[in-house]
């Protein structure tokens, strides 16, 4: 019989979903169906009811009034996009950090080549950027800073506070990417003077895959976003020009109904827990993982290596073996299920050192337990003993 | 009695609309009249007389109106 396995890799989706989230995508399937907005039937607005339901409690989850700020797409990397490509033009400067995902660093290297000024604030090699940079780095034509809240790679928590009371002034937009964070870690739009929020649904929000949104702020005015594509709204429709408020601005197309029906019922299971519920949970993790992993001969762990400076993210290496074969062997010989690499990251290495061979990564969510986290470590205990 | 219609911008602004008065009045989303706009959208059947009443709320919720109609008892 295949032995249970070990999911540590929810920093890349989470796995497994709560039983609520499945119901919900099976009950759109089945009982609800239809294209929200596009008609007048029962069905259809049901599906728009669905919808609204996730936009509401998103906008409640990170302390927003006004739901129609909160602009669904397919994932996190989607709203950066549309952010950085929707709001910078030619001549505008960015601010943004080393520990950047590619989701940022690509969209933004290419507006490099279109005119659009780039600075990187290095990190520390912990992975912390200092605020007091942010300042130096600021031209007369910058626009906006960019940051990510808890990195991919080793899941340090930036100061979102301090660095936003800085942009606010400077008059800069403050851009955040709460793809590790949202629905983990607690996120207030208002107090941390966030002007855009990237979020992914299919993480710490539980949803299914090809959910995610960008939550555009009071500061940020509407009209002149560009959205990245144009097409059906199922509003206006005696108009060939796309409309110019908020969502639909930036929502075209049949939208993703059985995910958002999914991500809905994710949403209902973290406010259910409470944010600070999760958290505690991933911090006891995180600190039992850590303070293993360091107990461990052989075995570099990266990052700030404290729980509470962190989310539920932990890399680490072992000395002698590639990172690659640790997580092969994790998880044919344990189960174990860790991603090795670079982590679509290759900036966040380089400022914690570990380019171009990567680290082994372990990331956990609030359905993991203190179980899985003693099997893990006896795992790499082991394999640091036999070595390669 | 007379029975009007809410229109809004788009669908959010309409399902918005509906969460918000269900409650207290009596209401329903429908087809938005073809004689009123050609939007595909939905739109809020609302009592006639309740209209200010429902329209403050509204308002004081910041949502978009983009009118309201009283809808005519003799068109057929």
């Amino acid at each position: 019989m295949e032995k249970e396995l070990v999911y540590l890799d929810n920093a890349a989706t989470s796995h497994p979903k709560p039983e609520g989230v499945i119901q919900a995508m099976v009950r759109f399937m089945e009982d609800v169906g239809a294209n929200p907005g596009r008609s007048g039937h029962r069905l259809s607005i049901e599906a728009s009811r669905v919808i609204y339901e996730a936009r509401e409690k998103v906008a409640q989850l990170f302390n927003i009034c006004d739901p129609s700020r909160v602009v669904f797409g397919q994932n996190a990397t989607e709203a950066i996009n549309l952010g950085l490509k929707g709001l910078l033009r030619p001549g505008d400067h960015v601010i943004t950090s080393s520990l950047e995902h590619n989701s940022v660093m690509r969209p933004l290297r290419a507006l490099e080549k279109e005119g659009r000024e780039v600075t990187v604030i290095p990190c520390s090699p912990e992975g912390f950027i200092d605020p007091h940079d942010v300042p130096k780095s600021i031209k007369k034509n910058t626009k906006m800073v960019f940051l990510n809240h808890g990195s991919n790679v080793v899941g340090t928590l930036q100061p979102l506070p301090e660095v936003g009371k800085i942009c606010q002034n400077h008059s800069l937009l403050f851009f955040v990417d709460a793809a590790q964070t949202a629905g983990a870690v607690p996120i207030d739009v208002g107090r941390q003077k966030i002007d855009l929020l990237a979020f992914t649904g299919h993480k710490a929000l539980f949803g299914p895959q090809g959910t995610g949104g960008l939550i555009i702020g009071e500061k940020v005015d509407e009209k002149k976003i560009v959205p990245l594509k144009r097409g059906g709204t199922g509003s206006r429709s005696e108009f060939e020009e796309q409309p110019d408020f908020l969502p639909d601005l930036c929502e075209s197309g049949t939208p993703n109904g059985v995910g958002l029906a999914g991500l809905n019922a994710g949403l209902d299971f973290v406010r259910k827990l409470g944010i600070e519920k999760i958290r505690n949970h991933e911090i006891q993790l995180t600190e039992r993982l850590l303070k293993g992993l360091q107990g461990i001969p052989g075995v570099i762990v990266y990052g700030s290596k404290d729980a509470r400076k962190q989310c539920a993210t932990v890399s680490f290496n072992v000395q002698g073996m590639a990172n690659s074969e640790i997580s092969l062997r994790l998880d044919e010989q344990f189960g174990i299920l860790s991603r090795p690499g670079l982590h679509c990251a290759p900036s966040a290495h380089r400022t914690i050192g570990t380019f171009p061979e990567g680290t082994v990564r372990l990331s956990m969510s609030y359905l993991n337990t203190e179980e899985e986290i003693d099997i893990t470590l006896r795992a790499v205990s082991q394999l640091a003993r036999e070595g390669a | 009695m007379a029975q009007g219609v809410i229109l809004f911008p788009s669908t959010h602004f309409a399902v918005r609309a509906e969460k918000l008065i269900s409650p207290r009045f009596s209401v329903k989303l429908i087809p938005v009249p073809r004689h009123l706009s050609s939007d595909c959208g939905v739109c809020l059947r609302i009592p006639w007389e309740q209209r200010e009443e429902i329209q403050k709320i509204l308002e004081g919720a910041g949502v978009k109106i983009e009118g309201s109609h009283l809808l005519s008892l003799t068109k057929k």
